[in-house]
């Protein structure tokens, strides 16, 4: 029986989520036993025709990381859809928006004047600016258009499951290729990851006392966190207990406070505010004065709770 | 900005044991108020989690009320705390996504406190009303690609 096929794509991605492939090191042998790999953009050379030229069904799965924020993106996970019969959400871009998806806090227009007409470096006396169409020397040139904001991968295509991380840890990634191989996948739409939040796998939840009372929120850029106590408790802004677990706790490891990238545990709308909420059950100020000073410490509230979710986010983006 | 026959939406979260019972009260009184409130009856304003908020503006509310025990009232001791802290966060927050903070208000409104309930919802449906409509699902997609 033939082995079945996987692709690979990558949209408004760092190419981090390639990489965690690559780092299933020895076990990417047993993967390409198993798998054959038809397209991979980053590794293997592809032509779009080709693709194109697949049957329905042909491919059972694509793997496909990056949040959407080109035109040619979007033809690209449509083509995508439509050619194979699964399609992963791979990594937090795909999954939630990640890091690109902070981009929802401006316009096109301020981003494409930042970087060619306004940056202190260029060197631009004609104001040029990248057009969709253009004619040079006698040839039409296209460029893909910008999107006005970032997407997730589900708000342009239907998705079947989700792999969170920045990047999904290479285990969970083997996991999820095992399983789908075997057939044995939880409901369309999951997320393929445990349902439980950070706190009960993190190394340092026993550290915990009976009450948590933040006076007032630290930040990793002016001090240094004490690696074995848990870093709510030092009052640094832990997204554990708002983030599904499955990470192998890599930055807690590191004396990083969590930054969420998992995404939130299941049922939650909307990460960001039920992170607030945590925060305000977990502060300790007890007048309005209080309230606002402890408030006062939370600096850029959005790109703390929302860093990888924005444009999943109940809000989606900021409207200036 | 201020928009001419506007009736603000204005979306109340009532803690059941002070707040809901003031504007219970108001109602039984037959004190006039604007009807641009609707009120949600919690059980305490600390289990308006921040969530709701959001959804009320997501969804087309232009304001939002969280009206509790006042502090050291609370049935279950420490919920309006909770509410007080999560308040000025939730604010910062909205200010960053483009909403101003006149659109969300904390206030404390005892179960006897009917008369102080109606002057509140008249004086915050004026202060909205000012601020004009939100309408946050047009202006997020004018700023979407519809994909």
């Amino acid at each position: 029986m033939a082995k079945p096929k996987v692709a690979f794509y990558w949209c408004a991605s760092c190419g981090g989520c390639e990489e965690t492939v690559v780092d299933l090191a020895e076990d990417i042998l047993k993967v390409v036993e198993a798998v054959d790999i038809v397209l991979w953009p980053v590794a293997l050379d592809y032509k779009l025709k080709d693709v194109e030229a697949w049957r329905p069904g042909d491919v059972a799965v694509a793997f496909i990381n990056g949040a959407v924020r080109l035109s040619e993106q979007a033809e690209w996970v449509r083509l995508l859809r439509e050619k194979c019969s699964m399609v992963v959400a791979f990594g937090s871009c795909a999954h939630l928006g990640g890091i690109p998806g902070l981009a929802n806090c401006t316009t096109r227009e301020e981003i494409l004047a930042n970087k060619y007409h306004r940056a202190v470096t260029l060197d631009n006396p004609n104001n040029t600016e990248p057009q969709v169409h253009a004619t040079v020397n006698g040839y039409d040139l296209d460029l893909p258009v910008f999107w006005k904001d970032v997407k997730p991968l589900d708000q342009v295509i239907d998705v079947d499951y989700y792999l969170p991380g920045c990047p999904p840890p290479a285990r969970l990634v083997a996991e999820a290729v095992g399983a789908i191989l075997k057939g044995e996948l939880p409901p369309k739409g999951s997320v393929l990851a445990p349902e439980k939040s950070l706190c009960e796998s993190c190394p340092l939840n026993e550290t915990k006392p009976e009450t948590i009372a933040i006076k007032a929120f630290k930040r990793v850029a002016t001090s240094t966190p004490n690696p074995e106590e848990c870093f709510l408790v030092q009052g640094y802004i832990c997204l554990g207990p708002a983030t599904r677990t499955g990470c192998g706790e890599r930055c807690i490891r590191g004396n990083m406070p969590c930054r969420g990238c998992f995404g939130p545990t299941p049922g939650a709308l909307d990460m960001g505010t039920k992170m607030l909420s945590a925060l305000g059950s977990l502060g300790e100020a007890n007048t309005e004065e209080a309230a606002h000073a402890l408030a006062d410490t939370m600096v850029d509230p959005l790109g703390t709770l929302y860093r990888f979710s924005l444009p999943a986010s109940l809000l989606k983006r900021r409207v200036p | 900005m201020a928009v001419e026959g506007f009736e603000p939406r204005i979306v109340g979260f009532l803690c059941r044991w002070c707040s809901y019972t003031g504007a219970d009260l108001a109602g039984t009184s037959r004190v006039q108020y604007p009807a641009n409130l609707t009120g949600i009856r919690v059980m305490c304003s600390g289990r308006v989690d921040p969530t709701f908020v959001v959804k009320a503006l997501a969804d087309g509310a232009d304001g939002v009320l969280i009206a509790g025990c006042h502090p050291g009232d609370c049935h279950y001791s420490e919920g309006n705390f909770k509410a007080m802290r999560r308040y000025p966060m939730l604010v910062r927050l909205l200010e960053q996504f483009g909403i101003e903070p006149g659109r969300v208000r904390l206030e404390w409104v005892s179960a006897s406190e009917g008369e102080q309930f109606a002057a509140l919802v008249r004086e915050f449906t004026e202060q909205v009303r000012a601020l004009g409509p939100l309408n946050w699902k047009e202006r997020t997609e004018a700023l979407c690609e519809s994909a």
